[in-house]
């Protein structure tokens, strides 16, 4: 009954691999902005730290679960 | 388990993520219940440290913010205290005129209370792991304990609930029966009844999914986030069990390190939580 930790790890894959690009695409959009405009830099900077939450939200919420897969779940089952 | 001695790291982690729950147990009767035994306590299970963290955490909230709203005076802030608790609303109040545009005197104080209650609430993450678990074990026997409430689905789920409570209300409230032609017409909208009547049971459906992910959505993301933190401030603290090595120092470290995170993620997931608030009560608002 291994395969509950290749299911954690599989969902801690794909949700870091799609929050790594979302957040490099936010980064480097936020960099553009500022160049072009630097005074509105304070406010760019909330929003991006806000987008960054919703961003983080889909994979940290996989990985709570792969955390309660690996440590509530696979121990029961062993 | 008695006495803190732990025969393997899993036995740690699985000890230090269960709570302590308040039920009827079949065979053992009323009283307080932690790891595998709080499974067959059945529904009426209460979360006792989370909910008891959560009210001293509202409780510290209410009370410093009423003991210096008290005292409040028009010139400089003379105490600290009273700097801190002016920046936090003037943050709140300005956040709110940013997302919220409708006319309701309630919205602020709603978003307030919610950013700092959570913001409280996930504070406690910055407490070392063992501190109050450790010492209510040792001075009152208190088998389980898990003391930020935000890493039980419960009360993150909850927190979110009552706020789709409160969107419905002021949905219904504000627009009356055009929420249901809102959720009826929306994505599919044609001038011709018949055709709109067909496409009413689709437009329905993709409408009502859309409203409950919200409140999960905004339940779960807290509710990871600080899970997620909490199991891994847990594996460090097993890093330092192995006697003085160099996993202590680098258990120190990393200790130190995810905490200094945790000083951005915590505040983070509370602004988070309000600014998403206030996004849907000012959709519950908007009135075409």
């Amino acid at each position: 009954m291994e395969l509950v930790y290749i299911a954690a790890a599989v969902i801690l894959a794909a949700g870091a691999l799609a929050a790594s690009l979302g957040m490099g695409m936010l980064g480097s959009k936020l960099l553009d902005a500022t160049a072009r405009q630097p005074e509105i830099a304070p406010m760019l900077q909330t929003k991006m730290f806000l987008l960054a939450g919703l961003i983080d939200a889909v994979p940290i919420i996989g990985v709570g679960i792969s955390m309660y897969l690996i440590f509530v779940v696979a121990p029961g089952l062993a | 388990m008695a006495g803190g001695v732990y025969e393997q790291p899993s036995d740690y982690i699985q000890h230090h993520l269960s709570n302590l729950a308040l039920g009827n147990h079949p065979d053992y009767g009323w009283g307080f219940y932690g790891g595998d035994k709080v499974a067959d306590l059945g529904f009426w299970a209460i979360h006792f440290d989370s909910v008891v963290w959560a009210i001293l955490m509202g409780a510290l909230f209410i009370g410093v913010f009423a003991s210096v709203a008290r005292k409040a005076t028009a010139d400089v802030p003379n105490s600290k205290l009273v700097g801190i608790v002016e920046a936090t609303i003037e943050f709140v109040e300005s956040t709110t005129k940013d997302i919220f545009h409708g006319r309701n005197p309630m919205i602020a104080p709603i978003a307030l209370t919610v950013f700092v209650w959570v913001l409280l609430m996930n504070a406690l993450k910055f407490l070392p792991v063992d501190l109050i678990p450790y010492t209510l074990e040792v001075v009152f026997g208190v088998p389980y304990q898990k003391i930020v409430p935000t890493t039980d689905p419960n009360v993150t789920l909850g927190l979110s609930f009552s706020v789709f409570f409160l969107v419905l209300f002021y949905s219904f409230k504000v627009k009356g029966f055009g929420f249901i032609k809102e959720l009826s017409c929306n994505p599919f909208s044609f001038k011709n009844p018949v055709l709109q009547a067909v496409f009413i049971p689709v437009n329905l459906f993709m409408e009502l999914v859309g409203l409950i992910a919200k409140p999960v959505s905004l339940g779960l993301r807290l509710f990871g986030n600080m899970y997620a933190g909490e199991v891994i401030f847990i594996l460090i603290a097993t890093m330092t069990a192995l006697g003085f090595s160099f996993f202590t120092v680098l258990g120190g470290a990393s200790q130190l390190a995810w905490a200094l995170y945790h000083l951005l993620v915590v505040p983070l997931q509370a602004f988070i939580f309000m600014a998403l608030t206030l996004v849907y009560l000012s959709q519950a608002h908007e009135d075409h």
